[in-house]
């Protein structure tokens, strides 16, 4: 049910309440007190027609969100929003977790060829220099082609693996565009149930206001967080008082503590 | 120098066991939270502890006190590398007795840093 047909139905039912009102002052004014009961009546009949429909709209605005958010009773969280939630924020954790693992051993098995590469470039430029310094004799010499030719033969292989490596380290990242999905579908759910909510307590409110019902204020106990647990990353801490930025402030921190 | 690495995440472990790797600290051992490294810690002889702050089971902080509480674990010296960046939280921590503070996310250079300080400072 729109926010705008609670609105209204509300305001209806207030209006039709303070005209009935106005009606019985002048009845009662007038001394008509067999028209006065009657109105009196008239208004009880008012409020329990709006009160039904009231608890009507409320049943049947429960029933659509439990519909809709597909709680099954009998299987908590099976199959609910909440469940796709759970599912779709597992998944992101995997998927995060496969795009790092594959990217590091990419790196693992890149930091061998290209250090190998770098090693045997240095003891060639040594032997190069001695060559056009014509430090090497001939046999030297021989030895320094031959490893030339194998270096260059070395090379070519081993940076073709290196551009595959990089490359399969590139595709790795697919997993943003995947996961960047899976949040903003889970983002546009929490706000949906999130108004779905609102709606509710709205319905729910009229129910109280036409019963008289007050609610003592529920006490959500402020829970005492523990200090020994962590909190998990910051959001926009540039922004929070109490927040180190970045490492330069961590650092200040703990010097002015003596660090 | 062995060095005990505890992250609830593979993947930040792995990282700090690499970079590691690369300042020339090769024998280094994992746990994934403090009550896995409470027991390590006690029966190994570990020269460096790296360990992260939230985690499941025990955390890095109550795994920092323990370590200080201990006799034989005292003068351990401890980097939290960490995302937990609350001003408090890092007091607390320098009050618990760390010797280091690297808040996530981290670069190699900084962990370098904090690690040679650390070791200047224990040798010194």
């Amino acid at each position: 049910m729109a926010e705008a047909d609670i609105k209204s139905s509300s305001n209806e039912f207030a209006k039709l309440f303070s005209e009935k009102a106005n009606e019985l002052m002048g009845r009662l004014e007038n001394n008509d007190l067999a028209g006065a009961v009657g109105l009196i009546q008239d208004l009880q009949k008012v409020r329990d027609e709006n009160l039904y429909q009231e608890i009507g709209q409320l049943t049947r605005a429960l029933h659509e969100s439990i519909k809709n958010f597909k709680i099954n009773g009998n299987a908590p969280g099976a199959g609910s929003d909440i469940d796709e939630a759970h599912e779709g924020l597992q998944y992101v954790v995997e998927m995060t977790a496969k795009a790092a693992n594959k990217t590091m051993d990419k790196v693992d098995e890149s930091m061998p060829l290209s250090e190998a590469i770098s090693n045997e470039a240095s003891d060639i430029q040594q032997e190069w220099n001695r060559f056009l310094n014509k430090d090497l004799s001939a046999a030297e010499f021989r030895d320094l082609t031959k490893r030339i030719s194998t270096f260059l033969e070395n090379t070519e292989q081993n940076t073709r693996k290196l551009n595959g490596n990089l490359s399969d380290i590139l595709l790795a990242q697919d997993f943003q565009d995947l996961t960047g999905q899976v949040i903003q579908r889970i983002t546009a759910m929490v706000t949906d149930v999130e108004s779905r909510l609102v709606n509710l307590v709205a319905m729910a409110g009229h129910v109280d206001q036409m019963t008289g019902i007050k609610h003592k204020e529920i006490e959500v106990p402020d829970e005492e967080h523990d200090p020994n647990k962590g909190v998990g990353p910051q959001l926009n801490a540039e922004d929070k008082e109490d927040v180190a930025s970045g490492q330069d402030d961590v650092d200040d921190l703990l010097s002015s503590l003596g660090f | 120098m062995k060095i005990l690495v505890v992250d609830d995440f593979s993947t930040m472990r792995r990282i700090i066991k690499n970079l590691l790797r690369d300042l020339g600290f090769t024998n280094t051992q994992e746990a994934d939270d403090g009550n896995t490294a409470l027991p390590m810690l006690q029966s190994g002889d570990f020269d460096f502890l790296v360990t992260d702050w939230n985690m499941p089971g025990m955390t890095g902080i109550e795994l920092l006190k323990h370590v200080r509480e201990d006799e034989r674990l005292k003068k351990l010296p401890v980097l939290m590398v960490t995302a937990e960046a609350k001003r408090d939280q890092i007091v607390a921590a320098a009050q618990a007795g760390v010797n280091g503070y690297v808040i996530k996310p981290f670069t190699a250079a900084v962990l370098k840093e904090k690690i040679e300080k650390i070791f200047e400072r224990v040798e010194g």
